[in-house]
């Protein structure tokens, strides 16, 4: 069965330094590192210390506030330092690579044949289960819990993101045994959907409810999605798992090794021949970029351009990123830049520019903020951007006065960061649109939870 | 330009981090973001940033109301020149309007942004950019020989008690230019009103009349002029209010680049168009006979596409804008039939929805709050 989704508000970025659909591999790593920090609100309680020898799906961390949650080595070797910041908290885990790896022996599975709890402690064991993630909050699911329902977009919307149709062209089997397993976890549905407009290769999927979804970024979101199909009401759970990882999720089973490979696209306008790398998370981010960069004064971003986190050559692949983008930082002057009309190689979705004559262009987008942040001043133009039926500013502005009734109201729930990642671009006033609805929810988890 | 940013980089050393003059900053850095949009990048949220800002988005207002300035200096000097003589020559008139017009322009912006300088010294925080606007609509909406200590008070009295009580640009409830209209209104009276002080120079000249069309209706005598002069402005009034034309050329502009609502534009003159109706129908005395043609006189116009769009003080939802729209104009024209004492009435009219707005806005959402609940209540009922 097959249900469409038509998202008619939002904006398709064209920016320089798409990814070319060939796929090559990165070479191995000396140094993989993982940091906690891209698992949000977990607090990490170390099983192994510095020094000590890992496999490859050995587990390194466990959450403290949900200790069946388990977090695992993606490669073999020796872990060489961990790293701390203030008040002791762990940084970054690095671990130095063997030239092979080995495996911790999961064990094939046939997740058809199994029951719930035993899927549920196969991906707690193997340290699968951080892939799947749970709306409201947009944190790690809670291994208690049974969600209504389970989303999977297979349609990546976002600027520069990587194409799931190239990054899964040869998983398709995997991809199928991790939905197997999933189906096995909910009491409802499995919804997966894919980009409308393409033959999707994950059209031949067994066990969901396909859905086609047609309409600008951020109708790739799964959270949209999810407000389309099956909205989310005050104290319900749903799971959401990104289509790399479902696939991860599949060669568990397939395999019995924790083997976390994935296609990532290299793109953006600083990289001289944009294209996929395959390539194991958490990889040293200077093998991934080394020697394919165009120019100097670069921003690298550990996914894509509207959600992805900054990282520095030394730094690395995050856990979740399907993607790296690299663009030219904007670290520069612009004499009355602030004229109307002015500057014709920068996009706005105002029609104080003049973009919006240019609609076909593609552009080379900057790190400039290009103003300064000021107060909330100009009303209509988050809504534009916004296709779930929710009031954005109001909804910030009750996150920004810790109005948790209002909050609540106004659909906290519903929604996660990214789906602010388009009002955070285009805000007049340069509001912080994504980092006041993760503090929001934060505050939600503490004081609801 | 390397070498001036340099300079500028030299000069602002002092008022730096930790140097002797920070707590300037401030003040410094709002000259300099005037000439230069600052190296700042994007720290937190989304990589990539439009190129619109708040400094553009208050530029495009700016320059949506030159058309009705420069009209406005000209018919200053019309409307005084041509009760004296006959043939009024172009240059003349603007002339003898700059000369009244443009100290007022002085007084409001040195005024106004030396106290929103103050503010932001003592606040620490940048100087917003939304006094640009306010401080040139305040002498547009002003009569001419408006006394130049009245309009620094005036222009005192809004910042101060308008907006930053509320606590500056994007938190005040009234609009400020509005707010020092209405300061003027009640504290000068004589000088706001009336029929000396439309036309320059009428109150002290015997040969110059200086009354408005609605004060001449109100008082039960003909309007005296046509309609093309209403609408193209060339009648006495408020410095810009008068030249539907020309307002309508800045509310283009306005729609055109998406910085002005359209929404509260159209319902604007909606609603004053239908209650102007509603009256033509009832037809008592001269100001409910005058139709349609109220549209084109007194400020409705300018207060509807200069006024009434101010982002911050109007309602924020897009069919808030609507009700919030209709209603100014319901409002403005109700005023000026049934309240002899202001014989315009869209200034009271935006003053009061802008109190309003925030009414309005709450019950938009609460549909959709409702609609939230509702599926919960379906929910529950389904389980």
């Amino acid at each position: 069965m097959s249900t469409d989704i038509r998202i008619k508000k939002g904006l398709d970025l064209k920016l320089v330094g798409e990814a070319d659909s060939k796929v090559s591999a990165v070479p191995r790593s000396q140094v993989y590192s993982i940091n906690p920090s891209d698992f949000h609100k977990v607090t990490p309680k170390l099983v192994l210390k510095e020094g000590t020898e890992v496999k490859a799906g050995e587990t390194i961390f466990y959450s403290k506030n949900d200790e069946a949650v388990k977090f695992a080595s993606p490669v073999s070797g020796k872990i060489v330092e961990i790293r701390r910041g203030d008040k002791r908290v762990i940084l970054e885990i690095r671990i130095q690579a063997d030239a092979q790896d080995i495996f911790v022996d999961h064990g094939k599975k046939n997740p058809k044949e199994m029951t719930k709890e035993e899927v549920k402690a196969h991906l707690l064991a193997s340290g699968c289960w951080p892939f799947i993630k749970q709306r409201p909050y947009d944190v790690i699911a809670h291994s208690n819990d049974t969600p209504k329902a389970i989303f999977v977009s297979g349609y990546s919307s976002a600027p520069l993101s990587a194409d799931v149709e190239v990054a899964l062209k040869d998983k398709v089997a995997s991809f199928q045994a991790g939905i197997d397993a999933l189906t096995k976890l909910t009491s409802g549905k499995v919804h997966l959907s894919v980009n409308g407009k393409s033959d999707s290769i994950l059209n031949r999927i067994s066990g969901v409810e396909l859905h086609k979804v047609f309409g600008p970024h951020p109708a790739g979101n799964v959270g949209i999605q999810i407000s389309k199909i099956d909205p989310i009401n005050i104290g319900e759970r749903v799971w959401v798992v990104a289509p790399q990882d479902v696939a991860i999720i599949g060669d568990l089973f397939l395999t019995g090794k924790f083997e976390a490979n994935k296609v990532i696209a290299l793109a953006g306008s600083e990289v001289a021949n944009p294209q996929y790398y395959s390539v194991r998370i958490c990889a040293q981010m200077k093998e991934i970029v080394s020697g394919k960069l165009a120019s100097d004064n670069v921003r690298i971003i550990s996914g894509d351009v509207l959600t992805g986190d900054k990282v520095n050559a030394d730094g690395n692949l995050g856990y979740y990123a399907n993607s790296v983008t690299v663009i030219p930082e904007g670290n520069y002057y612009r004499m009355f830049g602030w004229l109307p009309f002015s500057g014709i190689d920068k996009h706005s979705i105002q029609r104080t520019a003049l973009s919006w004559l240019m609609p076909g262009k593609k552009y080379k987008a900057d790190t400039n903020l290009n103003g300064e942040e000021r107060a909330f001043v100009v009303t209509g133009e988050m809504e534009k951007l916004m296709p779930l039926d929710i009031y954005p500013m109001q909804l910030l502005k009750a996150c920004l006065a810790n109005d948790i009734e209002k909050m609540e109201n106004l659909g906290i729930y519903e929604v996660a960061p990214e789906d602010f990642a388009l009002i955070d671009y285009a805000d007049t006033s340069k509001i912080e649109a994504q980092v006041i609805i993760r503090e929001g929810l934060d505050l939600m988890i503490n004081e609801v939870g | 330009m390397k070498f001036l940013r340099d300079k500028i980089d030299q000069i602002k050393k002092p008022f730096g981090k930790g140097e002797k003059f920070e707590k300037f900053a401030p003040a410094v850095n709002s000259l300099d973001t005037f000439l230069f949009v600052p190296n700042h990048t994007t720290k937190r949220g989304a990589h990539i940033r439009d190129a619109v800002d708040l400094k553009r988005t208050m530029i495009t207002v700016v320059l949506a109301l030159i058309p009705a300035l420069i009209f406005g200096i000209w018919n200053a000097g019309y409307q005084n020149l041509s009760q004296l003589q006959e043939v009024v020559p172009f240059m003349d008139a603007f002339i003898h309007g700059l000369w009244k017009v443009l100290p007022m322009i002085v007084v409001s912006y040195g005024v106004g942004l030396g106290i929103e300088f103050y503010f932001a010294i003592v606040r620490g925080h940048d100087v917003n950019e939304g006094y640009l606007v306010t401080g040139l609509l305040i002498p547009m909406i002003m009569p001419v020989d408006f006394p130049l200590w009245m309009l620094a008070l005036s222009v005192a009295f809004a910042v101060i008690i308008g907006k930053e009580a509320f606590g500056g640009t994007g938190m005040n409830i009234l609009n400020p230019a509005l707010t020092a209209r209405a300061f003027a209104f009640f504290a000068y009276p004589t000088f706001m009103s009336g029929d000396k002080v439309w036309v320059s120079d009428a109150t002290t000249m015997d040969a110059i009349s200086g009354e408005t069309i609605l004060g001449k209706l109100a008082a039960g005598k003909e309007a005296g002029y046509d309609a093309w002069s209403m609408f193209a402005g060339t009648i006495p009034g408020s410095i810009s209010e008068t030249s539907v034309l020309w307002i309508l050329v800045g509310a283009a502009i306005l729609v055109i680049t998406g910085v002005g609502s359209w929404r509260i534009i159209v319902s604007g003159f909606l609603g004053a168009a239908f209650t102007a109706f509603l009256f033509s129908l009832w037809g008592a005395n001269p100001l409910m006979n005058f139709g349609m043609l109220h549209l084109l006189v007194g400020g409705l116009a300018f207060g509807i596409v200069f006024m009434a769009t101010d982002p911050v003080s109007a309602a924020q939802t897009n069919r808030g804008k609507w009700i919030y729209g209709f209603l100014i104009g319901l409002f403005s024209i109700l005023i000026r039939v049934f309240n002899p004492a202001y014989p315009e009435g869209v200034m009271l009219a935006i003053l009061l929805l802008n109190v309003f707005a925030p009414t309005i806005d709450h019950y938009v959402v609460e549909g959709n709050i409702k609609r939230r609940k509702k599926r919960v209540a379906k929910q529950l009922k389904t389980a």
